[in-house]
């Protein structure tokens, strides 16, 4: 009977055909293209170009700027994951006890997700700025020196990664406080008859039963800190020269300012697979710690 | 412990709130007033925000908002709502495969194909167009959206399309009578996490978008600033009006936003 009734359902596959349209014609076809180009010193506008085999691979690895950038990269994509979920998990463990205005300070604490990293970026680079920053006028009330803040790379990066944490840390502190309601109480109870202290009952209890949400919130903010664009924009523009550049500024600034369409397509596909190759060994390694309840 | 607890919170609450009190505080106060960034202005004026509406031309840069955020969201639920409901229930190799496929996009950030996607973009008319732009985010929209129906239909008994069935109707027929109302819950999910992708985007809409006729409220913002980085207290000033359109529904709805998201990832 079950069979009869779902055997014939080949029809039913029409439905996703839109989708696949919208898939083929902007992801599957431009993916393509964008090996070809690659292969191409093609400019991003005139009709000629040639193709030039590897050779704008081989300038994207004997790029200084590409190892620059590439581990600004990685320092956004991890540094901010880190922070994220350290203090997403703490301020989630805090807000699951009996507190007032709790729910006032989560939403709070969310409200910077919502809102365009754009203008956070412009935000927090009202802060940082040299002249009149906020972070200045803080230093001149102790009697020190203006610092420009967002001049030297290393530190601009790191002033970079804090902003997305700021922003996106409600993200990981939802998902956290989610997963916190999901253990029964219960546990907690049989851990405290036999003894068990605060942190051998975060190690022994909290911390494995969390794992699905760990690997959720790991996962998104991986993908999410690699393919950081607006802040930097916003804040440095990837300056000083690529000191504060991710591969997507790096390959932006290529392709419109530097017009080097070939570099770019390469470094665009350079970038795919190496987000690829993160985004999944991260997944394996956190499934396999996940425990069933 | 109890007053430390609530010192704690306190303070949480006053370190994620100052940075919108410089900005507040930035977008009131007159430009002649040099005071420090800490200090709130005392005499308060709406001057710089009725010159970051008109230079920013951020009326123009809203109603563009509204149209490429509203059309792009109707698209996303609509395609996606129907190509989850066979990835869903009829799961052959073919569709896990095409699953798959669809859900691998995710992974994967949109901008690694800036290149060979802005050149077939400008090949075919595209640029500063409302058409391009929503098509493009469509797309990037859709493997969520996919994602988050096919999980949410998975849910759904089986028992329900074999009554479907049994009273006579035809598969399509069940989609739409039986499981599309079902889908309430989570089409509200989907309109608030791909709505609020669109409504910020910036990565594409800056190179799709580049005229003040058709361009977005990030792009107005980026345009404005880098013309007048002297103003800074209209920069501030547009920053307010960018973020107030969603800061307002989210005060409004915050249970759904903060919900939606928390079931969208756990579901995962």
């Amino acid at each position: 009977m079950k069979k009869k009734m779902w055997g014939s359902s080949t029809i039913l596959n029409v439905m996703y055909v839109p989708a696949l349209l919208f898939f083929a014609v902007f992801i599957f076809y431009p993916f393509i293209e964008g090996i070809r180009i690659s292969f191409t010193n093609w400019d991003g506008y005139s009709q000629q170009f040639s193709y030039v085999g590897f050779e704008k691979y081989i300038n994207m690895l004997t790029d200084k700027n590409t190892w620059t950038t590439m581990s600004n990269t990685v320092i956004y994509g991890f540094g901010s994951t880190l922070l994220q979920n350290v203090l997403g998990l703490a301020y989630a463990l805090f807000l699951d006890q009996q507190l007032r205005a709790k729910g006032l300070v989560r939403t709070i604490v969310y409200l910077p997700v919502i809102i365009s990293s754009l203008i956070m970026g412009y935000i927090w680079y009202f802060f940082f700025q040299f002249d009149g920053g906020a972070i200045n006028d803080i230093m001149a009330l102790f009697g020190a020196q203006p610092v420009d803040w967002l001049a030297n790379g290393p530190r601009a990066v790191g002033i970079i990664t804090f902003v997305n944490t700021f922003q996106f840390m409600g993200v990981a502190m939802t998902i956290y406080v989610a997963g916190l309601q999901s253990i029964p109480k219960d546990y907690y109870e049989a851990a405290s008859i036999d003894g068990a202290n605060w942190w051998s009952q975060f190690k022994n209890i909290t911390l494995p039963l969390l794992m699905p949400a760990i690997t959720i919130n790991v996962v998104l903010n991986i993908i999410g800190g690699l393919k950081l664009f607006d802040v930097i924009v916003a804040m440095t523009n990837g300056g000083p020269g690529y000191a504060s550049s991710s591969l997507s500024t790096m390959m932006y600034n290529l392709y419109f300012a530097r017009q080097d369409a070939g570099y770019a397509a390469a470094l665009g596909n350079f970038m795919f697979l190496f987000i690829a190759i993160v985004s999944i060994t991260s997944l394996i390694l956190l499934k396999r710690k996940e425990v069933k309840i | 412990m109890r007053t430390l607890k609530y010192s704690i919170l306190t303070l949480i609450g006053i370190v994620h709130l100052i940075p919108f009190y410089i900005l507040l505080g930035m977008a009131l106060k007159p430009t002649e007033d040099t005071s420090s960034k800490w200090i709130f202005p005392t005499n308060m004026t709406m001057d710089n925000f009725v010159n970051a509406w008109n230079q920013a031309h951020l009326s123009q840069a809203l109603i563009n908002n509204v149209i490429i955020t509203g059309s792009s969201v109707v698209l996303i639920v609509l395609i996606g709502a129907l190509a989850s409901y066979p990835l869903s229930r009829f799961q052959t190799k073919w569709n896990q495969f095409i699953y798959l496929l669809c859900i691998s996009c995710m992974i994967v950030p949109a901008l690694t194909i800036l290149v060979p996607l802005y050149s077939m973009i400008v090949d075919m008319g595209g640029i500063n167009t409302y058409w391009a732009a929503i098509l493009t985010q469509v797309t990037f929209q859709l493997p969520l959206t996919i994602f988050l129906f096919t999980g949410f239909i998975s849910s759904v008994p089986r028992e329900l399309d074999e009554a479907g069935s049994i009273d006579g109707c035809n598969k399509f027929m069940i989609f739409f009578r039986i499981i599309l109302p079902l889908l309430k819950p989570i089409t509200a999910t989907v309109i608030i996490l791909t709505g609020l992708n669109v409504w910020n985007d910036y990565q594409f809409s800056i190179f799709l978008l580049q005229k003040v006729s058709v361009q977005t409220i990030p792009v107005a913002l980026s345009q404005f600033i880098s013309q007048f980085q002297n103003q800074i207290s209209w920069v501030a000033a547009g920053c307010v009006i960018g973020m107030l359109p969603v800061t307002i529904l989210y005060l409004f709805l915050q249970k759904y936003f903060i919900r939606g998201l928390a079931d969208g990832a756990v579901k995962g």
